[in-house]
């Protein structure tokens, strides 16, 4: 527990005075522990963090680090670039699914549509473009469009109606996994053009070495600015800051980690064009979630429904949208995965892809209770599942397996949840 | 030490209030000033949460006259009360557990700069309204869930003099609250008072009635059973008032008595 402190030169600690000046008490309880300004606060800070059970995504990172020494071992060559990089792209279509599941675990509900929502998406673009002869980017944009109004209707079932989203998604699920089969027809299978434009989601990479490493040139640059100047604006306004030591460790952190990325893809076959869209995703996404309107509306309503109606937010579409935005993703979700495979097929959004999607969101650490996640935690959990999917293949081993694997790593997940929200109530921070 | 106005901010006139079958307030009259705190006291069941919902919009009046600063003003919905200058702060305080104090306390109405959140000025806004109130919270930027009851009643407070009300109602704030905690939710609504606000405060504490409260006005079974002054008034009439025991056998008996002499 800790607190930020007014001031922002150190004098004024020194000259702090309660008695002399009465009016003018700080909306600080002298009980609590302040933090220091400059580096050797954040470092205590940091420490405190920890010890109150706030962890962020440490316990992610960790694991990650666990399984891929373990299959490093196991198989020399589960790290090499050929084989991140194939990782990094076959994610991208679960990933993109996850994140609409954030937006709707944000809310403290559930959809469990999104995995046939995501076949109808892929399935619609094949008949759309093979058998009817549309044009690509029109097709692409209207089975996007279609996983949108199927989530548009769950959530104003869900929200209009009253129907639990449990309820309603589940009904989603068998539907639009018929409509599927439904329009793939009798074939069955829908090949895709392997140079089409959903294909080459997948299959495209930036050949040039510049632009993985400019890629991450300009996120390290762009995050420093923004970071910078934002503690700037921090400093005039009288509020609490970063320390500069901070902004530029952190800044260093960025660039090794996107540099070292950046290696990787240049060792194999280059950037993939799947990577770029999926990080856009998620910094949009995350800029949407934390730095606008609608977003506080989402994470408002994740903490509480009476408060969001007496704030005047509009439940009903907030929610409606939610799900539209969930569909959408998981229609974008689905062409990615349907490029994968070049084609479209009856099994697509079958299986386990649901599950993953939902697992990778909670193993990122979105709260399963709503109002607590953010759609990077998207990022880190899809990696996890799909790393033990690329690992356990290579050393052969099948399915049954990979489930009761990725099923215990999501049961340790929530556990590690449910344990630190202990901790961080006992703490006083949950 | 009070310098009421002399038209009232907010007055209802025979107001009432049915549910089906239920009668739920009769005739109700009402007066608050600006600067002045209306301590609005009754049993359970005597009218008071609907009698602050019909000022808040949550339920229209079917009957009577509210009065806004002079003028008949119809409140129909939450947004019309809010139009007017009402905040209300219900019992439940309604604070999102998982967002921090300046996104609670701006949620529904953030400042924005180029569309995007602006959480710099937010921040500096919270901090100076929270200064100027002398509420004392850990850290602007910790969530609701890490404060206290009375911490999260303040910021409950705060959060309702955000869009500069001129009359605020308060709904029990003092319930379920420590000595501390109590007291300086008291400090705070002599706070308002000071700064020229109309207040309503409901109440079981007759300690808190007496210690903030200029007048108390009593319902009693939906209707109006007399408004005192709270410094010439003594505890026991304004319970008497409450539970009715004034009125009973003896005492109408009486009034039929004096009666009949008059005749």
């Amino acid at each position: 527990m800790s607190i930020d402190k007014t001031s922002a030169s150190p004098e004024d600690h020194v000259v702090e005075n309660p008695d002399a000046a009465p009016q003018a008490v700080t909306a600080v309880d002298p009980r609590l522990l302040v933090r220091e300004q400059g580096f050797k606060g954040y470092i205590t800070e940091f420490k405190r963090k920890i010890k109150a059970g706030d962890l962020g995504a440490i316990p992610v990172v960790i694991g990650l680090a666990i399984i891929w020494i373990i299959f490093q071992s196991l198989n020399s060559n589960f790290l090499t670039a050929g084989n991140l990089s194939d990782i990094s792209v076959a994610m991208v279509g679960t990933g993109m699914i996850a994140v609409g599941i954030v937006f709707v675990l944000l809310l403290g509900e559930i959809d469990l549509s999104v995995g046939s929502v995501s076949g109808v998406a892929g399935a619609a673009f094949a008949v759309l473009t093979v058998t009817h002869g549309m044009s690509a980017w029109l097709a692409f944009v209207l089975a996007i469009l279609t996983g949108t109004v199927a989530g548009a209707i769950h959530g104003f079932v869900f929200a209009k109606i009253g129907v639990p989203a449990f309820a309603v998604t589940l009904a989603g699920l068998l539907f639009w996994n018929g409509f599927m089969l439904q329009i793939l027809g009798d074939s069955g299978t829908i090949n895709l053009d392997s140079e089409g434009l959903v294909a080459k989601l997948t299959s495209y990479y930036f050949t040039d070495v510049a632009a993985a490493y400019g890629l991450a040139l300009a996120v390290t640059v762009l995050y420093f600015l923004s970071s910078f100047f934002g503690n700037r604006r921090r400093e005039a306004a009288g509020v609490p800051s970063r320390p500069l030591s901070e902004t530029i460790l952190r800044t260093v952190l960025l660039a090794i980690l996107s540099f070292v990325v950046a290696a990787v893809y240049n060792q194999y076959k280059g950037l993939p064009l799947a990577v770029v869209i999926f990080i856009a995703v998620l910094l949009i996404t995350d800029f949407v979630l934390r730095r606008t309107r609608y977003g506080r509306m989402i994470f408002a309503l994740g903490g509480s429904v009476e408060a969001s109606r007496r704030a005047g937010i509009n439940v009903e579409m907030v929610r409606i949208s939610v799900f539209a935005i969930s569909g959408t993703f998981a229609a974008i979700g689905g062409l990615f995965i349907a490029s994968k495979i070049a084609s479209a097929n009856q099994g697509a959004g079958a299986g386990d892809l649901l599950m993953n999607a939902i697992a990778a969101a909670v193993i990122g650490g979105t709260s399963l209770f709503g109002g607590r996640g953010r759609t990077w935690n998207a990022l880190l959990g899809v990696l996890v599942i799909v790393s033990i999917q690329y690992g356990l293949a290579l050393e052969g081993i099948a399915s049954p397996v990979q489930y009761m694997i990725t099923g215990g790593v999501l049961l340790a997940t929530v556990v590690i949840d449910a344990i630190t929200r202990k901790t961080q109530k006992t703490a006083g921070r949950a | 030490m009070v310098h009421v106005s002399a038209t009232p901010v907010l007055a209802l006139r025979g107001v009432s209030k049915r549910f089906g079958a239920v009668q739920a307030l009769t005739d109700v009259e009402l007066e608050v000033h600006a600067g002045e705190v209306v301590a609005l006291v009754g049993d359970n069941g005597a009218g008071k949460s609907t009698l602050v919902k019909t000022i808040a919009g949550v339920h229209p009046i079917d009957e009577g006259v509210i009065e806004w600063e002079g003028k008949s003003v119809t409140i129909n919905r939450p947004h019309d009360a809010q139009n007017l200058g009402i905040a209300t702060v219900y019992q439940d305080l309604a604070l999102a557990d998982n967002i921090d104090v300046v996104g609670n306390l701006y949620l529904g109405r953030e400042v924005r700069r180029y569309g995007i959140l602006d959480e710099v000025e937010m921040e500096r806004r919270s901090r100076e309204l929270l200064t100027t109130l002398s509420i004392r919270i850990p850290s602007v930027r910790i969530p609701i869930a890490s404060l206290s009851g009375g911490q999260r009643q303040t910021v409950a407070i705060a959060r309702s003099m955000l869009g500069e009300p001129k009359l605020v109602i308060l709904d029990e704030p003092t319930a379920a609250l420590g000595v501390e905690q109590t007291a300086q939710v008291l400090d705070l609504v002599e706070r308002l008072r000071e700064r020229g606000l109309a207040v309503i405060l409901i109440s079981h504490n007759m300690a808190d009635v007496k210690a903030v409260a200029d007048k108390v006005a009593v319902l009693r079974l939906g209707r109006n059973n007399g408004v005192f002054e709270v410094k010439t008034t003594s505890q026991e009439e304004i319970i008497s008032a409450i539970t009715g025991a004034t009125d009973n056998a003896v005492t109408r008996r009486a009034a039929r008595s004096t009666g009949e002499i008059k005749k």
